[in-house]
């Protein structure tokens, strides 16, 4: 993850920036259109149709997360100091790192004293060669300050991570589909299981461990008592 | 708030009944439910006492599939989501992907975005108008709205060859330029809509009946809608005055005039009010953008191979059931490493429930329709 570059065991070594900037130019992302964008020119003419021109590419170098530490995050830190683990900005998105244990309180200061009110998502992410294997990521959002704002922590299999149901209703789906997905156990929640899935599914489809054919190979041979062949 | 979670009685078996009060299933085939919705719902009398909906019938798993697949072959699996709005599903990835890798898609392709998606914002629009007057018992309505969507699938498939899981755009712009003609079949639609939607509105807006059946039915307050999440329509008709086209512009939003329509009472006549106007945004927003269409081209520089940098990103739209968000985690391959959709109508039935208590089981029609769901998208 963004957050914790040296613990990131992608299955594939990272190419890094090479495809975003290959296009060398200096031009700012606003200049495209040769210099006619505001001029009316019916579709028919398809002015791009044959050969594209290509548009100035919008950025040198490609983005990639920094740290953060803007008056929010001072905010937080002074609050709450070490359970805030890492700020960080990815594509100019602010992403805090904090501690599982005290996410609910967290959670509550967010809606009550920073106004946001909104809970967007409610999520997961699994990296399994990590020590804490999944990340919980929270998209926040301020009606009143039109801002958005990420949550997240880490957690390792069978580790409870507190429910923010009580803070934000409508985790009480999100985190059960969390929950149904990659097994992760939300402490408080009110009626966590399955949502998607049947009650009898084994195993959490999310997670990268979960190979998309063990289900159906195993279903076929159980309840038709042949090899599904695929 | 607690007391009116769908969790309370999660089980037939388990749950206590009083001595008048029944369980009663309605779905997964049932007429009005718009697909392969269950709702279970305890009854007293006529009374409903309390729901839950039980989804997942439609489940394809489509986030796993998204890790298995290249950026570019994904594309067209969003489509199968909210399968009456494809086109908004497409812009809603491409523009995140597109944000993933810092690139911007040029000008020209941005507006005839917009447009497309507009118009698929007025075909959702009036397919969920037809439906959901016909659930109520208003047969009419829903032939006029199908030979108005009819007109704007034509402009889809003459654009792209695709009527309903169309894959319009592409990561990076547009892979068609607009055909000859569009501009004219687009304006020609529009300016015939008007009087179309007036139309509708004089089978139902003061239709006594109409009126009956949906005002202070489903009643959900501002305050209840922000904490259950809802969006697009069902939270403007609260009275909460949000669009992302607006709080936070994509696309070519930014360029054009609309205004946002909001109701006061939350209730199913509102609802029905604000869609009914946003159809009428959406056919200023398609004028506005058909007379400047800027020239130049429709793709972005970007090679054949993505491999977006790694790190992640949200990035939401205005779909026409409300905010559609995609959060991609990328780790620098060709293929994502996580991709989150955030379905706008999954977090909007979650507010199902709230709505239905205290009503008639007919009442229950009308509140699944008034939600505007596609279980394609609640179940992905």
């Amino acid at each position: 993850m963004a957050n914790d570059p040296e613990e990131k065991q992608p299955p594939v070594p990272p190419a890094a920036e090479k495809p975003a900037a290959k296009t060398p130019s200096a031009a700012p992302p606003a200049q495209t259109g040769g210099g006619a964008r505001p001029q009316a020119v019916a579709p028919t003419s398809s002015p791009g149709a044959g050969a594209p021109k290509p548009p100035a590419p919008p950025k040198e170098a490609p983005p990639k997360p920094e740290p953060l530490d803007n008056d929010l995050v001072k905010r937080y830190r002074k609050r709450f100091g070490d359970a805030i683990r890492e700020a960080t900005t990815d594509r100019k998105q602010a992403i805090l790192l904090v501690a599982r244990e005290r996410l609910a309180e967290i959670a509550q200061y967010s809606r009550e004293e920073e106004q946001f009110n909104f809970l967007t998502d409610l999520s997961a992410v699994d990296w399994p060669k990590r020590e804490r294997r999944f990340d919980v990521v929270l998209n926040l959002y301020s009606f009143p300050k039109n801002e958005r704002l990420r949550l997240k922590v880490h957690a390792s299999e069978g580790e409870p991570v507190p429910s923010v149901d009580a803070v934000w209703p409508v985790a009480d789906w999100l985190e059960r589909e969390a929950y149904d997905m990659f097994g992760i156990v939300f402490e408080g929640h009110p009626g966590l299981r399955r949502i998607l899935l049947p009650d009898e599914w084994q195993g959490h489809p999310l997670r990268k461990d979960y190979d998309i054919l063990t289900q159906d190979t195993t279903w076929v041979r159980e309840n038709l008592g042949i090899e599904s062949g695929q | 708030m607690s007391d009116t979670r769908a969790s309370d009685f999660s089980n037939v078996e388990t749950t206590v009944l009083g001595a008048d009060e029944i369980i009663l299933n309605m779905g997964p085939q049932h007429p009005s439910t718009h697909g392969v919705l269950r709702v279970k719902l305890k009854l007293d009398g006529e009374k409903v006492v309390g729901s839950e909906c039980i989804i997942g019938y439609l489940h394809r798993g489509v986030e796993k599939i998204a890790e298995h697949r290249s950026y570019q072959q994904f594309a067209p699996y969003v489509d199968r989501m909210d399968y009456v709005a494809a086109v908004s599903n497409g812009l809603g990835y491409c523009e995140a992907v597109e944000k993933l890798m810092g690139v911007e898609a040029p000008p020209r392709a941005r507006v005839i975005r917009t447009i497309l998606t507009e118009l698929q914002r007025i075909a959702s629009h009036l397919l969920w108008l037809g439906t959901h007057a016909l659930d109520i018992g208003a047969l009419t309505p829903v032939f006029y709205c199908f030979r108005e969507r009819e007109e704007i699938l034509k402009i889809f498939e003459k654009y792209c060859g695709a009527r309903l899981t169309t894959h319009a755009f592409r990561i990076g712009g547009l892979q068609y330029e607009a055909y000859d003609g569009m501009e004219q079949d687009v304006r020609r639609f529009c300016d015939d809509l008007a009087t179309k939607i007036d139309e509708y509105e004089q089978l139902l807006t003061q239709n006594r009946i109409w009126v009956g059946r949906t005002k202070g039915v489903g009643i959900l307050t501002a305050e209840d809608a922000i904490a259950i999440g809802a969006t697009g329509p069902v939270i403007r008709a609260s009275g909460v005055k949000w669009d992302i086209r607006k709080a936070m512009p994509y696309a070519a939003y930014d360029q054009y005039q609309f205004e946002i329509p909001t109701g006061q009472n939350g209730d199913t006549y509102d609802r029905y009010l604000v869609r009914i106007e946003e159809m009428r945004q959406s056919r200023r927003i398609c004028l506005q953008a058909i007379e400047n269409i800027p020239a130049g081209p429709i793709m972005a520089r970007i090679g054949k191979v993505l491999k977006p940098p790694p790190g992640e990103v949200y990035h939401s739209i205005e779909a026409p059931k409300g905010e559609l968000g995609y959060y991609i985690v990328s780790d620098g391959t060709v293929q994502p490493y996580r991709v989150r959709i955030r379905p706008p109508s999954f977090i909007n039935l979650q507010a199902f429930d709230r709505m239905v208590r205290g009503h008639l089981v007919a009442d229950v029609v009308a509140i699944i329709g008034t939600l505007d769901i596609v279980l394609g998208e609640v179940d992905r």
